[in-house]
């Protein structure tokens, strides 16, 4: 039993992960009361706009880790999400690499990193969609939680 | 096959420039005719026509007092001021409003006129009477005046006309003066009854004719199943329990005459010359048949025993609905351009022909044996076949365009009910028949939305004062009519169906005195009330009136010339600004740097304050800047005569517009208020500065057009943070060159501004401009403002609001924050069904708009709307409003195109069509292939698609500026629905000889009434004059050939020669036909807010093809013919 880098990885990636539970809540929560009128959007995406940077950061930052470990299988489960986030952040994240992808094309003219606009969040649509999103995102973090703790275990046992 | 038809129906632009008399177009339209086995037509087609005619007209009116009944309502609870007047615990006072255009002039013109209209009025009045005393005696009122129009009977029109005023009446002031008159009348109205109730009659007559069968299908089925129904309800209501049941009484006497009335109607049209004769035929035929089936329909008109006779009055209605007529005869395809109203021209186009009686018979025999029984008042029909009959073929129908404007069509609410619906003028649903479930919704795909327009000018409006504001406990919705009350103690919410007690001051009613009557106070009677609000709707003490204006002063400003006329327009009204005694004013200039003007009371002369320093700006006399405008009001007018003066011949091109409205933000941000910024140029320096994006290149393609969406956030931020301080900025941009307006325009859009664009605007150079921009921002100063305003929406549980189209910030799922209201911007809400409807038959939807007025009041204005629900696709179909549908779809279409692209959205609008039509088309069964039916509701949906997609929002010209595309985006989000159809679908009228038949009176003025007709150009002739009405802009077309009498009398020329290009308005000459022309477009121009501009359009002229752009039915240079659009739909949807 030895600490490796790939367990390394596994415990920050859990740690992180927490984290992005944590974020994934508080987009629930944010669009909730988006939705039942408690907050003013302009307000709302004031809050949300800052945590979508992060977020993305957050995820690739372990992404690379888990490639650096060569622990390809993590690293698989993980594209998908990885690449949502590139297709969908602006930018300023991705240069213009990303340009002519479709996701950027649609987010609104922004002057600041993130993905809501203010005029268009209340849109039954956005709003649906956002909220999806949300749920998604939680369950996938908690999953991968989970996932990232037997995968440390596995690798602190095996080694 | 194309080849033929295209010629025929979308006339290219060079023929109808040189527009062959009517007879020569005859050939060239019997082939399209011939299809549907026309030649036997022309003859009983003409001879028929003459009834369609009466139906048709009838048709107008009767909509109309549908339509516009509910506006009438409050009117003219309103106009009992005596009645309202303040007693016991809540004081109710009945308040004008502002009105459009407050000239007494107007005022006096509606008195005069309103007799006129009563008839119609009367029927919609009848259901609202029952519920209290004064209601009734408005009721009695009106038939006094229906009397005064004796000459309606010789005139050609009559229907249209009264349409007209009805329209008009919503917006105009009624006076007491009338409730006066009103009196008299109960007796007059059975000595002079056929007057006042021609309209009813001319339906009557028509509909007796063929469509009996009908309306013995409707009226066992009841109202729910058709929209029609409603208004035939409406009438039996008034026949049984409305004392004067004059419509029977009238009826049978004056049927005959209303004959000869209506036959001038189909005359009307280019072809006045064969007129005589053909009207004596109709009288003759119509008379016997017409007038035998009319007086039973009088003596029993409620839905009495005998088939025939039921049919007959039910039909009034379903033809009154718009179209319905169309609906009789459509049960043929064929056969149905004859009926249709506008088959008032096809038959002029077709020939000398003369009407014969018979087209009714023909088509039973060529089809439809069910039909000619009817005729005979023999058969009934059941519901089903009624819907049936209801399809239009669009490719055989030619002449789908009604003479009248179309009303918006009736729901199957029960007539209580819908006459107390909120007029359609002020809220409308795009479905009047709301389809059960999601599912059936996306069965019939059409677009669901409510398109609402709340702040219009009315006339008259029930403002109540009282302590406590009645509301629902769960989901705050206002007491309204469609509420139902338990034991007098509690009431049912309409739209969560809580039950809540009801307040006792509630249970007094101030009309009446009495006690324990609270279903008849005037909250619970009419749907558009205004509550004087507590402090409990402010979040903090009322603001005063604020208005900043910010000038463009760089060395372009200054060339076109604007501020000279700004400034004086400003001086002239300066007065009437809208506000009390805290009004605050204040001005900014900007060109490289800001001018700050200290007006601060006990100066001298106004000072200037120059900030250069503009990457962070600063105030520097915070106080001194915004000031009370009658403490200061030398110093203001002292610096308005200064300022256009002050920087003529300036060297500075840059504009610093960004900064300039940072300084202007900080200005307002304590108070709220109105921001008015005047640009002439694309930003150049500082924050907000712009690009030009404008790509000559790219405008050659439709894929290729970008730059619909800003350029950067900047404007949108700064909307944002104005709104969230109660500040609005309207934009006024004046300019030759590129703007981006597209990125400029955020700044209202998400403030709750308006725009305003004036394309190559100069003070010499561009009259017409000059003369817009004046009339402009004459009205923009002085009409009604609310301000720090939020419009909640709130519908029946099971529906949600799904996007919001117009000028605003949305700050919830149902709460529109507005920092200003202003009475002509409109806003359009796209709904979906959450849950089945199953529970309720009903449903509603309620817009309630909290202001603050220029007095420092706080008010709510609340508009409710009920609409029944149907589990049916026939009965969405007939209920579908195309008219709103269209304006829907054309704000939908905006986003779509910024979203994506200008193509994708082109495509979007087609799809909407071509799915509409054949999922109706999937309704029916057994159809041949190569029909292609719409139902009667839909009959124009094509047009008006084709017609948008013309629009220079959507058009793919070349010589659509981006500039120009993207305002017209803007005013199809903004504009209210009434304004919007017009643009989209212009109106023509033939006026080279406008008669005073049909006509209407205002004030000592007559105003003739012409027709409408199609917005092709065949119907051009070179020896005729015509006007088309575009909202924004009227064209005058004179002919080559035009008599010289016509500019001799009229333009005050001596041939047609020497009548000038830029002639820009109508010079008042002391000739018949002048005053005839003069009066009615000074009519239409009254009608609607902002002046439109008059332009004369020659052969030679510049605005010619302007002119011939808008004429939707003919193939332009990138766009289809309607034909061949009806042609392209009909390709997808056989695919």
């Amino acid at each position: 039993m030895a600490f490796t880098f790939a367990a390394f990885c596994y415990m920050l990636a859990l740690l992180l992960t927490a984290a992005l539970i944590f974020f994934a809540i508080w987009h629930i929560i944010a669009f909730d009361e988006l939705k039942t009128d408690y907050k003013n959007p302009i307000d709302q995406c004031n809050t949300l706009n800052p945590l979508v940077l992060p977020e993305y950061l957050i995820h690739a930052f372990f992404c690379v880790m888990f490639l650096c470990a060569s622990e390809w299988l993590t690293l698989g489960l993980n594209m998908p999400l990885l690449g949502y986030h590139i297709w969908s952040s602006p930018q300023i994240f991705l240069g213009v690499l990303i340009v002519s992808v479709s996701r950027y094309m649609t987010r609104p003219v922004m002057s600041v990193p993130g993905l809501y606009d203010p005029t268009t969040i209340m849109n039954a649509d956005i709003l649906a969609y956002c909220q999806k999103e949300g749920w998604c995102k939680l369950a996938f973090y908690l999953l991968s939680f989970f996932y990232y703790l037997y995968g440390m275990i596995y690798v602190l046992v095996s080694s | 096959m194309q080849q033929p038809l295209s010629s025929g129906h979308g006339a290219s632009l060079p023929n109808s420039s040189t527009a062959p008399g009517r007879h020569q177009q005859v050939p060239s339209k019997a082939p399209l005719r011939s299809t549907a086995g026309h030649c036997d037509f022309i003859t009983y087609q003409n001879s028929y026509q003459v009834p369609v005619q009466n139906i048709i007209r009838p048709v107008c009116p009767t909509s109309l007092d549908n339509t516009q009944g509910s506006g009438q309502t409050y009117s003219t609870l309103s106009m009992d001021s005596s009645l309202i007047a303040p007693r016991g615990p809540n004081m109710i006072t009945a308040t004008p409003v502002q009105s459009f255009v407050d000239t007494s002039q107007q005022a006096s013109y509606i008195t005069e006129h309103y007799p006129s209209q009563v008839p119609y009025i009367v029927p919609s009045q009848s259901t609202t009477q029952v519920l209290s005393t004064h209601s009734a005696s408005i009721n009695h009122a009106y038939p006094g005046f229906s009397y005064q129009p004796t000459s309606v009977f010789n005139t050609q029109h009559n229907a249209p006309l009264n349409l007209q005023n009805l329209h008009f009446a919503t917006s105009q002031p009624l006076f007491n003066a009338m409730s006066c008159q009103t009196k008299i009348l109960p007796k007059s109205e059975q000595e002079h009854p056929p007057a006042s109730f021609q309209p009813y009659h001319a339906g009557n007559t028509g509909t007796s004719w063929q469509p009996l069968a009908r309306t013995s299908v409707k009226k066992p089925a009841g109202f729910t199943t058709k929209p029609v129904a409603l208004s035939s309800t409406a009438r039996s209501d008034m026949s049984a329990g409305f004392p004067f049941s004059m419509p029977h009484q009238i009826k049978p006497s004056y049927s005959p005459s209303m004959t000869n009335v209506a036959k001038p109607p189909v005359s009307v049209a280019p072809l006045a010359q064969w007129l005589p004769p053909s009207t004596e035929r109709l009288t003759s035929a119509t008379a016997s048949p017409a007038s035998a089936s009319k007086v039973q329909d009088g003596v029993d008109s409620s839905s009495s025993s005998s088939s025939s006779t039921n049919a007959s009055l039910p039909n009034n209605y379903d033809s009154l609905e718009g179209g319905s007529n169309q609906d009789l005869s459509s049960s043929v395809t064929e056969a149905r351009a004859p009926f249709d109203p506008s088959s008032l021209m096809t038959t002029k186009q077709s020939g000398d022909v003369h009407p014969n009686l018979q087209p009714v018979y023909l088509k039973p025999s060529s089809k439809v044996n069910h039909l000619s029984s009817s005729m005979k008042g023999l058969f009934f029909q059941n519901k089903q076949q009624a819907e049936a009959r209801k399809q239009i073929n669009l490719l055989q129908e030619r002449n789908i365009l009604p003479p009248v404007p179309i009303q918006c069509p009736q729901s199957n609410l029960s007539p209580e009910l819908r006459n107390l619906n909120c007029s359609p003028d002020l809220f409308r649903c795009t479905l009047m028949n709301v389809p059960q479930t999601q599912a059936l919704l996306n069965k019939v795909k059409l677009p669901f939305g409510l398109l609402l327009h709340p702040f219009r000018d009315l006339t008259h409006l029930p403002v109540i004062t009282s302590s406590t504001i009645v509301r629902c406990q769960s989901c705050r919705t206002y007491i309204n009519p469609f509420v139902s009350f338990f034991d007098q103690r509690r009431w049912k919410c309409n739209l969560c169906y809580r039950v809540n007690d009801v307040p006792e001051e509630f249970m007094y009613n101030p009309l009446t005195h009495s006690y324990g009557e609270p279903h008849k106070r005037p909250e619970v009677q009419t749907a558009t009330v205004e509550f004087i609000a507590s402090s409990d709707y402010m979040l903090r003490p009322p603001q005063p009136a604020v208005y900043l204006f910010v000038f463009d002063v760089s060395h372009n400003a200054m060339e076109s010339g604007y501020l000279n006329i700004c400034c004086q327009s400003l001086l002239e009204n300066v007065d009437k600004l809208p506000g009390d005694s805290r009004t605050k004013i204040g001005f900014i200039t900007f060109d490289n740097t800001l001018h700050f003007f200290n007006l601060q009371e006990g100066l001298s002369q106004p000072q200037m304050l120059i900030v250069s320093e503009i990457e962070d700006i600063f105030i520097p006399t915070p106080d001194s800047l915004m000031v009370n405008l009658h403490e200061s009001k030398e110093l203001v007018k002292d610096l308005l005569k200064m300022l256009p003066a002050m920087f003529t011949g300036t060297r500075e091109t840059n504009s610093a517009l960004g900064p300039a409205l940072q300084a202007a933000f900080k200005l307002m941000s304590t108070t709220g208020g109105r921001i008015s910024v005047f640009q002439t140029q694309r930003p150049s320096i500082g924050v907000g500065q712009l690009f030009s994006r404008e790509d000559p290149k790219q405008q050659s393609t439709i894929k290729g057009l970008q730059h619909l969406g800003p350029a950067t956030d900047f404007y949108k931020k700064f909307a944002l943070d104005c709104s969230s301080q109660q500040v609005a900025v309207d934009l006024f941009l004046l300019s030759g060159q590129y703007c981006d307006l597209a990125s400029l325009a955020c700044m209202s859009k998400y403030s709750a501004g308006s725009v305003f664009y004036y394309p190559s605007f100069h003070h010499i150079h561009n009259p017409t401009q000059v003369e817009k921009f004046q009339k402009d921002l004459k009205r923009y100063l002085i009409r009604k403002i609310g301000f720090e305003a939020v419009l909640r929406i709130r519908c029946t549980k099971g529906l949600s609001i799904h996007t919001f189209h117009g000028n605003f910030f949305v700050r919830s799922t149902d709460l529109l924050s507005l920092a200003n209201i202003n009475p002509d911007s409109g806003f359009a809400v796209q709904i979906s069904i959450e849950e089945s409807l199953s529970e309720s038959s009903v449903v509603c939807f309620q817009a309630a708009l909290l202001y603050t007025s220029s007095k420092g009041e706080r008010r709510i204005r609340v508009h409710t709307l009920s609409l029944p629900v149907v589990n049916s696709v026939a009965a969405v179909y007939t209920g579908a409003d195309v008219q709103a549908i269209t304006c829907l779809l054309a704000t939908m279409a905006v986003d779509r195109s910024i979203s994506s692209s200008l193509s994708d959205a082109r495509d979007a609008l087609v799809n909407a069509v071509v799915d509409s039509l054949s999922a109706y088309r999937s309704t029916i069964s057994n159809l041949q292939k190569s029909v292609l039916v719409a139902p009667n509701s839909l009959r124009l949906f094509a047009l008006y698609i084709l017609a948008l997609l013309k629009q220079e929002a959507f058009g793919t010209g070349l010589s659509i500026r981006l500039d120009e595309r993207v305002f017209s985006m803007c005013e199809m989000k903004t504009r209210p629905f009434v304004h919007l159809i017009l643009m989209i679908h212009p109106h023509l009228y033939r006026i080279d000889h406008l008669s005073d038949e049909g006509s209407i009176t205002v004030g000592d003025k007559t105003i003739p009434q012409p027709p409408i007709i199609q917005l092709s150009a065949e119907n051009l002739s070179q020896d005729g004059a015509f006007l088309m009405d575009c909202f924004s802009v009227m064209y005058l077309w004179i002919g080559k050939n035009c008599t010289n009498s016509f500019s001799n009398e009229v333009l005050g020329f001596s041939n047609w020669d020497s009548v000038p290009q830029n002639l820009d308005r109508l010079p008042e000459l002391n000739t018949l036909l002048s005053r005839r022309v003069t009066s009615f477009v000074s009519w239409l121009q009254d009608s609607r807010p902002f002046l439109s501009i008059l332009r004369v359009v020659k052969d030679d002229a510049p605005f010619k093809a302007n002119f011939f752009q808008r004429f939707v039915e003919d193939r332009a240079e990138f766009a289809l013919s309607y034909y061949e659009f009806l042609l392209h739909i009909q390709q997808h949807i056989s695919k």
